[in-house]
């Protein structure tokens, strides 16, 4: 290991939750400008990876004058090589549901969802438990607020906050078009926060040891740490808790085999970093202090020389085939045409300067696709062909 | 109001206004596509997207609303680039046989093609679907060609309530239509074509009738027998290039005889008959509820000419299903008197007269199907051709529409009455009958002098009218001082609000007029395309131009439809009316 | 009346007859049935009185809503990068093998299905499959031989 690494290991999310019951009563207490001031001034931004700042989600929200709002957590986590918000609902359950709670009191909400993605329908029973559990101390404090699960059924792009509205009020899971946006029109047509359960697990520690504590973590504009998820070709595999603003030649120092060709940072639809840019890439949300900074949801994966970036492209973008929603055109058809495209480039039947035409296509998914999914498959797409283009012709 | 930028000139629009609607409004054209006037916008097709400066990607402007201050770009490099793409995309999943799709010229792909000038194919690929099901009389599926814009989904669900064509799967495996493995014409299909109407492409179309009409007209030993609806007159003009609302009965007439024709009759002729048969069968129900309890007549009575909406009804509201008025519809009435009267009049055996109706409508092409519409093993009807075929046959034969002569209906079954004409628009088969009724029950005329009752008429969904009857004719003395209450709807979705009514028993109407289609016939499945609310409303028009301009108004006054009663059917509800003119409906519900 | 009818009504009297309780009762039936088929989805329409064919759109868009008969087992196999990295392919052959089924198949005594599916989030532990609702991860075609002898037997046991 390299002796100048500043990877920054924090222990917040995953440390014990036994305080719950002060840290809801005491948040409860207080009033909900208050509450809002202190997320907004702790800079946390939405760790489910579109970086949103959660004060303000809370804020805009708590301004709407409607009688009946929600508050969602969003736990289709679908984004390959992301794994966090389950660990945090099987280890720290009850952070989770004192953070929605409090939204809850915010917004003036008595009522939560916990939308969760049925590839973890083994998560419910614990789950269910948890809420009971937190139900009845609500109860016993006569704070008025019940949490329901939602079982997904297998689809990615419910994951996207307004597709997943669609599928809680029993539809296809099918993005709305924004605006209205889910702070003055969510699920039912209601006033909604949603947010990813990482989040709201930031939020209690925020709740619970202030927000200052928070903000002295982290970067400029990336203030706070975040749950990594780890896969690929890593001697350590696993869940992370990091200061953000980290590099990514420290992250690679530190968690790569050795032989790091490349890391997708944020998952399928995130990045793709080669190794020539780890060392100006730096972990963190957009205002970037040096070279190029990179959001994500936490999804970390490690390709080392031996892999093919070929059959990594191929496999992303059969993943986009099958999980776009179907909706628009650019994404529904631009998926699979860039995959037979690239097939085609492998066989020899199309030749190399095909890429680029397929590079314009990306292009145009990335400007009009109805949503974050069609949008960000040029993101991957652009970076393999771009970096590792004799892969994908020979 | 607010300001807006595009493409460097400054307007002002209202607020809530989308991008697209304020540069349509100042004359800026933007490519559109699964777009729909008056509806929710999906934002699917991605087409419209426009530079919003300030935005990081590109904007569907039908969906993005104009906001204080935007600056849009309606054909930057980055758009015209962009549309261009998705425009390939969507190709690349369309087969490319226009020569041979009979929306060739005549297609929303190719008029796009002609807008964005694409000149090379960039992405080429799998074909998502090949399905061709042509299991309905009505319509035929063929999702090959089918683009995914949904507008079908959005009249099927939205506007008409019926809910079958709907996305199924996801991803490029997405399809649309009724589920997998469930065939149109074994499904709730009410064949209103509305669907069709709004198709952009060749995905959705009528079940082509013309070869068979073709083969009769070349059959010597058949007499070929034409009818057509009211509204067909006021919309064939637009296939040749007529402005909406161009009235062409006089050279449809002469077209009809031009493409060999023996007989050219008009189906307005069976709508003053309808309107007797129907006004009498009102006037008995009313007698029924309101003197004599032990006969099980029921009120509101509904108006039966609407094929589609008959077959809605059956699937959905068959327990109101005595609530409909027995009548044939006029066509199906007009193709049973000239195989009786007609036939037996000209003395021509009835199996080798070949009877087609053009119609505005593609239900019309299944209820000639319906085993009521047979009558010894003869079809009332042999073949029904939408306006829209019935073009394609002129074009196909060659005849220069626009310079024919004006030519005529024959006689017997020809001569109609303004209250005929006006049974092609929603409010028109109310205002007939009760044009005649009234002056049944009271010797007078309809009140106010234009014989028009104005809150009937228009695009609202539901509309009512209230009429006092005051010094009725002494047989009539029951209705002294009653209030009949109407109710005219178009669309099925404002059909299930007036039966959800009569369900719950909180009707408060007499007598209701219900027509499948949006606007009535005039915007029926069968139409020329395209169809919005400024075409039906020229449409409307000129409907009730041609009943102003009409030397009798009143069905009762048509005189050949007195002769007919005279010669031949006796009176209405006779003996044989009830034989040809009446019918039967069945369940179809599977409660 | 048929089971399944039975069950459709026991689950909309417990989730409640609005579109919103549609995606609960479609599950409730998979649960049980492990598929829906053509006469499960027209009952839940009649049920929840919906058009069939928009809660047959509704279902089709979900992946673990089958709509074709399955196993009493559905095992699905993560096909997502880092399983696939990891060798999912050598698990699926595995299984081929001692099921003597192709991925999308059931075997012949209707006891198990094999199916590819995304991501499961335990790209850490690859590769990863379900078995019905339960996960099994860091599979070598050994572990996966254990798990399915394990089922086999559960299964010789039930009968």
């Amino acid at each position: 290991m390299g002796s100048v690494y500043q990877l920054k290991r924090v222990d917040f999310i995953f440390k014990d939750e036994k305080d719950w019951k002060v840290i809801l009563k005491n948040s409860i207490s207080r009033p909900a400008h208050e509450l809002i001031n202190e997320l907004i001034s702790s800079e946390l931004k939405g760790r489910g990876g579109a970086g949103f700042p959660t004060g303000l989600k809370w804020k805009l929200t708590a301004e709407e004058n409607d009688l009946v709002k929600y508050v969602i957590c969003n736990a289709d986590e679908g984004e390959p090589g992301t794994f966090k918000d389950r660990e945090i609902l099987s280890k720290v359950p009850l952070k989770v549901l004192t953070s929605m709670a409090v939204c809850g009191h915010v917004i003036r909400s008595n009522t939560g969802y916990i939308y969760l993605r049925g590839e973890y329908f083994f998560l419910q029973k614990d789950l269910n438990k948890a809420i009971s559990e937190f139900e009845e101390y609500c109860r016993e404090i006569n704070f008025d607020f019940s949490i329901r699960i939602f079982m997904g059924s297998g689809a990615y792009i419910c994951g996207e906050e307004t597709a997943l509205f669609e599928s809680m009020e029993g539809k296809r899971g099918e993005p709305r078009n924004k605006p209205p946006f889910p702070s003055s029109y969510g699920y039912m047509g209601k006033p909604t926060v949603i947010n990813n359960v990482e989040t709201l697990a930031h939020t209690y520690t925020i709740f619970e040891y202030g927000a200052k504590r928070f903000y002295d973590l982290g970067v400029q504009y990336s203030r706070g740490s975040k749950l990594f998820s780890v896969s690929g070709d890593t001697p350590k595999p696993g869940i992370y808790e990091l200061e953000l603003g980290m590099s990514l030649f420290d992250f690679v120092e530190e968690f790569g085999d050795g032989d790091t060709k490349a890391v997708q940072v944020g998952g399928a639809s995130g990045f793709l970093v080669p190794r020539k840019r780890f060392n100006e890439t730096t972990i963190g949300f957009q205002g970037k202090l040096t070279g190029i900074s990179l959001p994500t949801g936490g999804s970390m994966m490690l390709f080392n020389s031996s892999r093919s970036m070929y059959n990594v492209l191929d496999n992303y973008l059969e993943f986009f085939r099958e999980e776009s929603c179907g909706q628009c055109t650019p994404c529904r058809v631009g998926c699979q045409q860039l995959l037979n495209g690239i097939k085609a480039v492998k066989r020899g039947d199309k030749n190399a300067q095909y890429l680029d035409k397929l590079l314009r296509l990306t292009e145009t998914m990335q400007n009009t696709a109805k949503c974050g999914l069609g949008q960000s498959v040029a993101n991957s797409f652009s970076a393999i062909v771009e970096n590792f283009r004799e892969e994908m012709i020979y | 109001m607010i300001n807006i930028t595009i493409n460097g000139k400054v307007f002002q629009v209202e607020e809530g206004t989308t991008i697209f609607e304020a540069a349509k409004q100042n004359n800026i054209l933007i490519p559109h596509f699964c777009y729909m006037e008056n509806v929710h916008q999906i934002g699917s097709c991605r087409i419209c997207v426009v530079e919003v400066e300030g935005g990081k990607t590109l904007m569907a402007s039908c969906v993005t609303p104009a906001t204080e201050g935007m600056i849009v770009h309606t054909n930057s490099e980055r758009v015209r680039d962009v549309r261009k793409v998705i425009f390939e995309l969507m190709l690349s999943d369309h087969p490319k046989e226009c020569l041979s799709c009979w929306r060739n010229q005549n297609c929303e792909l190719q008029e796009l093609g002609n807008l964005i000038q694409l000149n090379e194919f960039r992405y080429e690929g799998a074909k998502s679907k090949d399905v061709i099901d042509s299991s309905s009389p009505s319509i035929v599926r063929d999702s090959s060609k089918c683009i995914l814009c949904r507008r079908c989904v959005t009249v099927c669900n939205e506007i008409q309530g019926v809910g079958l064509m709907n996305p199924h799967h996801r991803g490029f495996s997405t399809f649309i239509g009724p589920s997998e493995d469930e065939l149109l014409g074994e499904s709730v299909c009410t064949n209103c074509g509305q669907c069709v109407l709004v198709c952009p492409v060749g995905a959705l179309k009528e079940k082509d009738s013309t070869v068979a009409v073709w083969e009769a007209l070349y059959d010597k030993t058949k007499t070929v027998v034409v009818q057509t609806a009211p509204a067909v007159r006021a919309a064939l003009g637009e296939v040749f290039l007529y402005e909406p609302g161009t009235l062409v009965t006089g050279k449809m007439a002469a077209a009809l005889h031009q493409l060999g024709f023996n007989y050219v009759f008009d189906t307005n002729f069976a709508a003053d008959l309808t309107i007797m048969e129907e006004g009498s069968e009102f006037l008995e129900r009313v007698k029924d509820v309101l003197t004599n309890k032990d006969k099980k007549s029921v009120l509101p009575m509904i108006t039966s000419c609407s094929p589609g909406w008959i077959k809605f009804m059956e699937h959905r509201y068959a327990g109101q299903l005595p609530h409909l008025s027995s009548c044939k519809s006029p066509h199906m009435m007009l193709g049973a008197l000239t195989k009786s009267y007609f036939a037996e009049k000209m003395n021509i055996d009835p199996a080798k007269l070949f009877v087609v109706s053009v119609m505005p409508c593609t239900a019309k092409k299944f209820e000639i199907t319906r085993p009521e519409m047979f009558k010894d093993g003869l079809a009332d009807v042999d073949a029904v051709i939408t306006t829209r075929e019935l073009g394609r046959m002129i074009k196909d034969a060659g005849i220069d529409f626009r310079n024919l002569p004006e030519g005529e209906f024959d006689s017997p079954l020809g001569l109609s009455t303004g209250a005929a004409d006006i049974f092609g628009t929603t409010g028109g088969v109310m205002e007939a009958a009760l044009r005649t009724v009234y002056e049944l029950v009271t010797g007078r005329e309809l009140p106010g002098g234009t014989l028009h009752i104005q809150p009937l008429a228009g695009l609202n969904r539901i509309k009512t009218a209230s009429i006092k009857i005051g010094n009725p004719l002494p047989e009539y003395s029951f209705l002294d001082g009653v209030t009949v209450k109407v109710a005219v709807t178009s669309g099925l979705r404002g059909a299930a609000e007036l039966l959800d009514q009569i369900k719950n028993g909180t009707s408060p109407y007499h007598f209701i007029e219900i027509m499948g289609c949006p606007g009535g016939c005039i915007s029926g499945g069968g139409q020329p395309r395209p169809v919005n609310d400024a075409i039906r409303t020229q449409r409307m028009k000129a409907i009730y131009r041609e009943d102003e301009g009409k030397p009798v108004r009143k069905s009762h006054e048509n005189s050949d439809v007195m002769l007919l009663y005279r010669d031949f059917l006796g009176m209405p509800l006779g003996h044989k009316s009830h034989e040809l003119l009446h019918t039967i409906y069945t369940s179809r519900s599977k409660n | 009346m048929y089971p399944v009818s039975e069950l459709i009504k026991n689950l909309a009297d417990q989730h409640g007859r609005a579109r919103h309780n549609l995606l609960p009762i479609l599950q409730g039936v998979v649960e049980q049935e492990r598929f829906l088929s053509e006469y499960s989805m027209i009952e839940i329409a009649r049920e929840l009185d919906l058009p069939a064919s928009e809660v047959y759109g509704t279902a089709t868009f979900y992946s673990f809503l089958e709509y074709k008969k399955m196993g009493k087992y559905v095992i699905r196999i993560c096909k997502t990068i880092t399983c696939s990295m990891k060798g999912k392919n050598q698990i699926i052959k595995t299984i081929e093998d001692m099921l003597k089924i192709n991925v999308g198949e059931t075997s012949p005594d209707g006891n198990f299905s094999l199916l590819q599916t995304n991501c499961l989030g335990f790209c850490h532990k690859a590769p990863a499959m379900l078995i019905n609702y339960d996960v099994y991860t860091d599979l070598t075609p050994e572990r996966v031989r254990e798990i399915l002898t394990g089922y086999i037997n559960k299964k010789e046991r039930e009968d």
